[in-house]
Formats: structure tokens, sequence, C-alpha cells
């Protein structure tokens, strides 16, 4: 670093340390350390530094989809939270939804339409009924909040009530299962891009975002804005770069158990070559979250829907001055919140490949302790879509790296929520330094 | 001209502005109450174009909901307001923008966490032929303006929050003024600023009137109004107490019409 300070101070021009010239959050640069720090910690206390047993590529593919039904969510809960309100019924309404795909696919479906059971058209009009059933109830949400004025904070602690015993009612607190042989594939080991498409896609990601990266440069460039020094952002984009590039080359290095390819190649009627191996590759359900934040991310950039979001949660009243249907925009939000809902509640069940009675309970204190501890003030106004998935997976870390460590469950909690507060502790004190408001 | 037969100030000797053709707005009989409260009762005001009427009178005279009516943010119980002699309604601010109708707010209405050309076009997005908001575009459109309004300005990156006053004040004018406003409420745009950046609001004032837009500007400040203004509306208690040309009357009488709501020339008679 001292070494690139010395390069980014060309004569004449102000003298700009490494990280102003690159232009990144230091915020999220402090997020990811404090990640680097607690997975270092935990490989360090489950083996050694070096060949510990939390950063194998089976702990970081298990890491990954398990955080990625919560992560969903907490994208939308960032949202939710600018606009300074919250929503407590996200863990009920991802049962119900699971609980809507289930009865679809098992008894709705078959039996009332007649459609046999592991039709192709089951997982695709599941998902449909599931979206719709979060879509609904959360703009139903939005309206009790938007246009009646009941607090977010009673209408969803309600929510949270109600749609966890409808689930309850619909199912009539059975677990609804097995579920459809595709719809399980979103699981998470049950589907996996393998390692030759995990390659393919991995490219093609880096290419597009350091050609964003560029064509964004020459954009401002072409206006005559000022931009960032070109090794700036050839270091920016080898990053970018780099860090696809490794995550895929970590998850395909996962590889699947042989007994499970022995058995594959018998179900053939063939038998498995001496040596034989593959990898796992890149999860669906973890492409699913990959292509969520990155949908969120620009419609909270780069639409006016997002743009209204964090308006209205900066100054409310000048929102409502500048002609900003508020009402509308608050039914909007939340039946994107119950979307994004359903979306987990596919993750979720296709994960235990069942939908239970207690799918998602207390999610709503890890949404929206993710979106927190990434960074989303609870004052409205400020938060990031990459902040609350990377809030996802700190808590995720901490909560799976402390029960491979072997602490007691307990303690596991006493953690997780010291360290929420102690998250927004810090932030306060970030933005205090920093000048910016809370 | 069935409009100049029932103006109100008909026979007030008319100042340079030009009130021979219709008013730009007329808002006749206002009235407006919150729980029992008449905050605007039974109010007349009109504004030509290229004139400036101030609007004064104590705290809670009226003044600021009167304006509120015609920027959307209040709708009135009563009364009917007309631009360039036609009718129409103003349900909301977007009503109001699209008759061309700018305000800058006393409290400037600016969403703090965002950028300057983000609160510039907040509401009216530029967008790309997919429908994205352009925010290049945008930041060089704002760039354009506050190179013109307040060459000083750099801070493009930065949210409003971490402005000074002036800056704030002068992202707030540029957001009236960039629309193409033809009827401009300015509520108290000179309380939070320095000498020289008052001088920069006066010189703006000119500047649009000189181009033909009426200016309806609130303010505590009678020197203010005594040198910008061609009319002033005082009011009390929600009431109309009179609107006076500039040129007949003096400090003392405004605040005579302000203090003890007592209208000069029914004084004189």
């Amino acid at each position: 670093m001292t070494q690139a300070d010395t390069l980014s101070a060309p004569p004449g021009a102000p003298r700009r340390s490494f990280l102003q010239a690159l232009e990144v959050d230091t915020r999220l640069l402090g997020m990811i350390g404090a990640f680097v720090v607690i997975c270092l910690v935990f490989n360090m206390l489950t083996g050694g530094l070096f060949d510990g047993r939390f950063l194998t590529p089976r702990n970081v593919f298990n890491l990954t989809i398990q955080t990625v039904s919560v992560a969903i969510m907490a994208t939308g809960m960032v949202f939710v939270i600018v606009t300074r309100n919250i929503d407590l019924s996200v863990g009920s309404l991802l049962a119900t939804c699971s609980a809507v795909m289930a009865m679809v696919q098992t008894a709705w479906l078959p039996n009332l339409i007649g459609l046999p059971l592991d039709h192709w058209a089951i997982a695709p009009l599941a998902i449909v009924a599931g979206l719709v059933t979060g879509a609904v109830v959360g703009g139903f949400q939005g309206y009790l909040v938007g246009y009646l004025a009941i607090p977010a904070f009673i209408v969803t602690l309600g929510g949270l009530l109600v749609w966890r015993n409808v689930a309850w009612y619909m199912t009539n607190g059975q677990t609804i299962g097995p579920l459809d042989p595709a719809f399980l594939r979103l699981g998470g080991i049950g589907g996996t891009l393998g390692v030759t498409w995990s390659w393919i896609l991995a490219l093609v990601a880096a290419a597009v975002a350091v050609g964003a990266l560029w064509s964004g440069r020459r954009s401002r460039a072409a206006h005559g804005f000022p931009v960032k020094p070109a090794w700036a952002e050839a270091v920016l984009s080898a990053i970018v770069a780099g860090a696809i590039l490794g995550f895929t080359a970590i998850l395909n290095a996962y590889q699947v158990p042989s007994r499970v390819l022995e058995r594959r190649f018998e179900a053939r009627g063939e038998t498995m070559p001496e040596g034989f191996t593959q990898g796992y590759g890149l999860p669906y359900s973890v492409l699913l979250l990959i292509a969520v934040a990155i949908v969120m991310t620009v419609v909270a950039r780069r639409t006016r829907f997002g743009r209204y979001v964090f308006a209205t949660g900066g100054n409310p009243d000048a929102a409502e001055l500048s002609g900003i249907d508020t009402k509308l925009l608050t039914v909007k939000i939340f039946a994107l919140m119950g979307a994004l809902c359903a979306l987990s509640a596919i993750v979720a069940s296709a994960r235990l490949a069942n939908h239970t009675n207690d799918i998602g309970t207390l999610d709503e204190l890890r949404v929206i302790a993710a979106a927190v501890i990434g960074g989303t003030a609870l004052s409205g106004g400020i938060g990031t879509i990459y902040g609350a998935i990377l809030g996802a997976l700190i808590m995720q870390s901490l909560q799976s790296g402390m029960a491979m460590v072997g602490v007691d469950a307990p303690f596991q909690n006493i953690v997780v929520g010291a360290v929420l507060v102690l998250a927004v502790l810090i932030d306060i004190l970030y933005r205090r330094r920093t000048g910016a408001k809370t | 001209m069935t409009e100049m037969a029932s103006d109100p100030y008909d026979g007030v000797p008319h100042g340079p502005v030009d009130r021979s053709g219709t008013p730009l707005v007329a808002m006749r009989n206002m009235a407006i109450a919150f729980g029992g409260v008449r905050a605007v009762d039974d109010v007349t005001v009109d504004l030509w174009p290229g004139e400036v009427v101030g609007l004064l009178g104590h705290n809670g005279a009226g003044k600021s909901t009167l304006i509120k009516i015609l920027s959307g943010a209040y709708q009135a119980d009563s009364g009917t307001i007309e631009i360039d002699g036609k009718p129409v309604v103003i349900r909301n601010p977007r009503d109001a923008r699209a008759h061309n109708v700018e305000t800058i707010y006393q409290t400037l209405a600016l969403a703090d966490n965002l950028d300057a050309s983000a609160n510039l076009f907040l509401g009216r997005e530029l967008t790309t032929a997919v429908g994205l908001v352009d925010d290049d575009s945008m930041e060089a459109e704002t760039r354009k303006i506050m190179g013109r309004l307040n060459p000083n300005f750099q801070r493009f990156a930065d949210p409003v929050s971490a402005l000074s006053g002036g800056q704030r004040q002068s992202v707030a004018i540029a957001r009236a003024v960039y629309f193409d406003a033809r009827i401009l409420i300015m509520d108290e745009p000179t309380a939070a600023l320095g000498p020289q950046e008052t001088e920069m609001v006066s010189e703006l004032i000119a500047q649009l009137k000189s181009e033909g837009i009426g200016i309806f500007l609130i303010s505590h400040d009678i020197h203010e109004v005594m040198k910008l203004c061609d009319r002033a509306s005082v009011m009390k208690n929600g009431q109309l107490v009179g609107t006076v040309d500039i040129a007949d009357v003096s400090d003392d009488d405004l605040l005579g019409m302000i203090i003890l709501g007592k209208h000069p020339h029914e004084a004189a008679a």
C-alpha cells in the first residue's frame, strides 16, 4: 500500500491516498476486513491458519448455500429500513409462501387439476403461486402502512403472528413433502451448475463486470467529469475479476463424494472409471442470490423507484413535495419484500426437501440484523444491497464457525447478539468521524 | 378583460410591470382551515408576468399556507386558482409542476442523503433509452446550471447534507429555475444566507423578472420586500390586510399593515 501510495502521486497533481484514488466505500472495506478476520480466526481455531477446516471448499460451499435465504430477504429489508419502516413478518411470510408452494405442488395441482406428480409444469406453477402470494401479502401490509398510516412495526408484528399461523392452518401443522424434484434443485447442493459451466459463467461475468467499469469511466470522461486514474481503474478491475474467478474456483474445488458419483454411474448401468472426480460448481441457489443482488442493486441505483426509495428515506416531506407518491411507494416496497420472501421460501424449503411448520422461524431477526450489520441506518436514507448480503454472510459465518469450534448453543446466540450491537456502535462512530449524518 | 374589472387592486397606480393583460396567477377567495383554525380566510392575490409580489405577515399569518395551496402541498377548502386566466385544479405537487409552478421552500425540501443532481432532478429524473436513470446526463446538466448560479460550487459527488447553507440554497434554487418555471414561489429564500449570497439571490430575482417570470416572495424582511418587490400583499390572522404598490408605501406603512392590520390608504382617507 505504501508503494502504491507513491505511485498515486504524479507530479503536479494533488496527492491522494491509494484508497481515495480507488474511490471505494471505506465502510465496505471495513466490513470485508471484519469478514476476513472472522474467517481466519475460525480457520485457526479449527486446525491452523493454513490448514483449518473453516476455509475448506466444502465449508465455503455450505456457508454460501446457508446464507442465501436470509441474504435474499435482506436485500429487500434494505429498502424497507431505508424508508424508515421495518418488516417483522418476513420469517412468517416465508412460511406462508413455502406452505402455499408445498401445497400447490403436492396437493392442489395433482388433486384439483389432475396434473401428475413430477410433471414439468409443477415447479414453475408452484413458484409463481408463491411469488404472487408473497407480493400480494406484502403489498397488503404496505397498503396498511402507506395509506392507512398504521406504523409498520405494528402491521408487521401482527403479520408475524398471522402469517405464521396461516401457514400452520393451511398445512394442518404437518411437514409437507417430498417436494417436486425440479423444485428441489433450487435448494443448494441438489442443483449445481457443474465445473465447466461455472467457469464459463464466471469468465463471462468477470468480462461484463470489467466492461461495465470501463464503460462507466468512458461515459464520465465523455461528459468531461473527473475520473479516477487509469491505474486505479485497472486495480479495481483486477480485484473484481479476481474475486469472481476466485469464488468460482473455490466452489468448483468442492468435489462430489466418490460414493455419490459411483451411485450415479450405477444408475446409468456403467461403472465409474478409476480416479474419476467431479466438482459441484456454482449452486443454482447461489446464482439466484447473485441475480437478486444485481437486480436489486440496479433497482436501487439506476431506477426512479430506487431513487425515490432513498429520497423518501432521506426526507419524506421533500420527497412528497417533489411529487413522489410516497404512499404507493410504500406499497411497492412491501410488495417487493414479500416477493423476495417467496424467493427465499423456495430456497429454504428446497434445501430442507420439505415444507416444515417452523420454517423461517426467527428469520425476521436475522434479516434485520444482516441489513443493519451491512450498514443500513434505521434512521433512514442510508443502506446498500451489497452491505446487507455481506452482513448476512458475516452472521452466518459467525454462527457456523462457532458451531464448528464447538461453542455451546447459548453462547452462539449471545455472541451474535453482541456482535449486532457492536456493529451498530462501530457504524455510529464511523459516521460521526466521517461527518456523515446518521 | 372581465378579470381586470373584478381585480381588487384596480386603480392602484401601476409600476413598471405591465398589468394590462391576463394575470399569470389569480388566487381568488382562497380558504383553508385546520381543525377549526382558519389558516387562510377568503384571501385573494394575483401575480403578473415579470412581477415580484411580496407576501408579508407575522409567523402564523397564513402566508406559507396560502402559498402551499398554490404549490400543491395543501388543498384549499374553497376558492379558485386561475393560471393564464384559466381555472386550474392543483391537487398535489405534480399538478403544480405541470403548470410550471416551482417552489423554493423555506426548509429547502432537499433529500439530505442524495447528491446535488439527484435532488435537482428529484421526481423528474432524466432516463436512458431503457428507462434507467441517467446520472451522467443529470450531473452534466447540474454542472451547467450550477456554473451559472454558483460558479464556486464543486461538490457534485457529496450528499447535500455535507454542503454549507448557501450551497444547499443554491441547489434548491437551481431545482426551481431549471425546469422552465413561469411562476416561482420563494419562501424566505435569504433567511439562512450571508450578505454575499443574499446579493446573489437578489440578482437572480432581477434576472428572472426580466425573463417574464412571476415571483411570489415570502419574507419577514421589510427592507428586502421594499427593494425587490413590485407589490406587497400583507396577511394577518389568515386574512388579507391589503395589497399595495411598493412605490406608494413606506417601511412604516408596511409595518403598520403587518402589526396593526391597518391599510395605509384607508388610514389616509
